[in-house]
């Protein structure tokens, strides 16, 4: 088995999907003769020639207009929106086209576009480089929300993105695209709509997706020496979610703490964290905790740190979670005050 | 003086002989006025040099379809003011603008429409039931865009533009000679998905005719709060787009300036702007007022360039319009608005449970767990209303 990182298995997965099939065009800012500024789709035009990868004007909401219009010729158009934050002038075409087209159209027209974000922080990029947006799309029906945390889901989950009969909103952890582990592809992981324990434990749960699933198995890791024993689940498929194997988790440890990189406030970690509790609640032995990044607008990268939930902050929610069967005491200060 | 590099530089343009290299933005130009070949009274103007009069066959389809576009227009107008329909844009005094953009096209071409564009989908042959279908109150599109190859009809403003720029380079690249044409209204020409799909469709060559619908307000917005270009059709030289102005009722000066324009996109040529000016003689929807922000006087000078009579003038002083054919175009315009009146009478029956059909290809988990949630609401009041 070789080693490889997740820019080349993204890469290996537009690739081998455009050998496939000849419908599949990969287009965005840069995506051509430069092979993007993360050289996600580097060698795609060269490969397969200008009138399947190619770069197009500077216009997020065009890029994914025109994706939406080759759709309905037939296509498969694979776009990328260069950053998270840069992808917003697209907002209007996703959320009233790219989402609704088959539902209005009684499924006569569908929308089998792959819209690739690179997202999330942890890189040194100035504003507007480093935007947790999932919520934005998780929260529109109609889309699917994908997002690999390991080499080998990245190149399966972007095949079955590519293949997929509906839209799927595809979010690249950045800082994870140079990440290198052991892998053979072409890979096949678990499909859509399963999350999977990435690392088993007895004692508590962390539900993590994305950027913060590292994040989660470093500190489950450290937890072993405070005397924890973590399972971290993986979401990987934000949209459709995989509450059966959350659930299951959650019931087997009665404990959760919900991880992710993006502003807590609304986020996809509050749905997660609301789900558990609903399916849970006779299994629990401490309520459902959050850690997220902060509630502002993602900081300039002297600060990032600040911002970004490590592995301490993991710790400091684990140690929340009533191991000695007490309530949280900042709960009963809140109480007693109101 | 010393002669600095700067100082020549700045003087050389008025030692330099007149450029000889020709304007790049000649032939994208449109001409000052806008094409008319017969003037407001129906009398043909001198033969246009540029835009020949269609065959007389296509004027007497055009007469038809606008007569019946007409009267679908009134009957539907009525329809909305006895609760039939939810709410109806109106695009009478458009006629020659609704037919004419359709009868430019070949079915196998497709169609973007706005949600002004209702007359010209039952021109297009689309049962007009289903081209109400969104405006009575379902949710969905009511025809199948893929069968009639039009797209259902665009709310949000201006975002059509991109789509008929990818489905006509989608077209050609798969070596189908498809043209795509997008109707698109004065306000929307300041969205910016106006600016990119004209320019998509231009750097990509790809073949679609925008067609701007010029009825001077965007709801109660002057067009002069929209645009400070020489015209609407202007804006095409800045995305190296050919671009022509039309008498928007002038029905044979619509349809020749759009045969040309969809036969200039069919040959390989990219986009054509195509700008018609026009008026929307009723409000913009049942539900405004128009009399705020017009004056009478004004709609009644509108009145005096109406495109039916214009044409019916024109075609029975050529002896191509009978007074039996105009009777029989009538009293089947008259059919299909009794037919239309008919089959609106009645509610359509909706499902609540098809509301989760579509969302996706399959249901996700979650929406199954909810359409069971509806199915057992709705057997629950079912129960309820009959022990009741």
């Amino acid at each position: 088995m070789a080693t490889t990182t997740m820019a080349k298995a993204l890469n290996a997965a537009l690739a081998d999907a455009m050998a496939d099939d000849e419908r599949v065009l990969v287009f965005g800012e840069d995506a051509g003769q430069l092979g993007g500024v993360f050289r996600i789709t580097d060698g795609l035009q060269a490969r397969f020639g200008d009138t399947r990868c190619f770069d197009t004007p500077l216009a997020e909401a065009g890029i994914v207009g025109f994706a939406v219009g080759l759709a309905m010729s037939g296509l498969r158009p694979v776009v990328e929106m260069q950053f998270d934050a840069f992808a917003y002038p697209a907002f209007e075409q996703i959320a009233s086209h790219v989402a609704k087209l088959r539902n209005r159209t009684r499924g006569a027209l569908s929308v089998p576009i792959v819209i690739r974000v690179p997202y999330a922080g942890g890189i040194g990029g100035v504003e507007h480089h480093c935007d947790s947006s999932e919520a934005y799309y998780a929260h529109t029906p109609g889309l699917k929300v994908i997002t690999p945390a390991t080499v080998g889901d990245a190149y399966s989950l972007l095949r079955e993105a590519i293949a997929d009969p509906d839209p799927v909103v595809f979010m690249e952890p950045k800082k994870l695209y140079f990440s290198s582990a052991e892998a053979s592809l072409p890979a096949r992981t678990e499909p859509f709509g399963r999350a999977v324990v990435r690392r088993p434990g007895r004692d508590a749960t962390l539900v993590a997706y994305g950027p913060a699933v590292p994040v989660a198995l470093e500190a489950a890791e450290a937890a072993r020496e405070e005397g924890w024993d973590l399972e971290v689940v993986d979401v990987r498929t934000i949209v459709p979610f995989d509450d059966a194997t959350v659930a299951a988790s959650v019931r087997r440890t009665g404990r959760c703490v919900v991880v992710q990189e993006a502003q807590g406030f609304a986020g996809v970690g509050a749905e997660i964290a609301a789900r558990v509790q609903e399916r849970c609640f006779h299994a629990l032995h401490a309520p459902v905790l959050r850690v997220s990044g902060l509630d502002i607008p993602y900081p300039a990268p002297m600060l990032e740190h600040t911002h970004l939930p490590g592995v301490d902050r993991v710790l400091d929610a684990v140690a929340r979670l009533q191991w000695d069967d007490q309530p949280d005491p900042r709960w009963l200060a809140e109480g007693s005050a109101a | 003086m010393t002669t600095t590099p700067q100082a020549v530089r700045r003087a050389s343009p008025r030692t330099r002989p007149a450029a000889t290299t020709p304007d790049p933005a000649h032939g994208l130009l449109p001409a000052g006025e806008p094409v008319r070949l017969l003037d407001p009274t129906g009398t043909p103007l001198p033969a246009h040099p540029d835009y020949p009069e269609p065959p007389a066959e296509a004027l007497s389809e055009l007469y038809r379809r606008m007569v019946i576009g007409r009267r679908f227009d009134i009957q539907a107008t009525a329809l909305t003011k006895q609760g039939r329909l939810a709410v109806y844009p109106s695009s009478r005094g458009q006629e020659a603008c609704q037919v004419g953009g359709v009868l430019a096209l070949r079915d196998t071409d497709w169609v973007f429409p706005t949600y002004r564009e209702s007359m010209a989908l039952v021109s297009r042959g689309i049962d007009p039931v289903e081209v109400l279908t969104l405006l009575r109150g379902d949710w969905h599109c009511g025809y199948d865009p893929a069968a009639r190859r039009t797209a259902p009809q665009c709310t949000p403003l201006a975002t059509q533009c991109v789509h008929a720029a990818g489905l006509a380079y989608g077209e050609a690249h798969q070596g189908r000679d498809t043209v795509a044409l997008a109707f698109i209204g004065d306000g929307a020409t300041s969205e910016g998905d106006f600016h990119e799909g004209i320019n998509f469709a231009a750097v990509f060559k790809a073949p679609v005719v925008y067609f701007v619908q010029n009825n001077r307000y965007a709801i109660s917005v002057p067009l002069s709060r929209q645009t400070a270009a020489p015209s609407l059709a202007h804006k095409g030289v800045g995305y190296g787009v050919p671009s022509e102005q039309v008498d928007g009722n002038d029905p044979i000066a619509v349809l020749a300036v759009l045969t040309r324009a969809v036969a200039h996109a069919r040959a390989g040529n990219g986009p054509f702007l195509v700008e018609a000016h026009t008026y929307r003689m009723e409000p913009h929807t049942n539900a405004d007022d128009a009399t705020r922000y017009r004056d009478g006087a004004e709609v009644d000078a509108w009145r005096d360039r109406d495109p039916v009579t214009r044409l019916e003038t024109y075609l029975r002083d050529r002896g191509v319009l009978d007074g039996p054919t105009a009777a029989a175009v009538a009293e089947e315009a008259e059919a299909y608005a009794a037919d239309l009146r008919a089959r609106m009478n009645t509610q359509p029956a909706v499902d609540p449970l098809s509301l989760f059909d579509h969302v996706y290809a399959s249901p996700t988990p979650q929406l199954v767990e909810q359409r069971e949630q509806v199915r057992a609401e709705l057997a629950a009041a079912r129960d309820e209303d009959g022990d009741a």
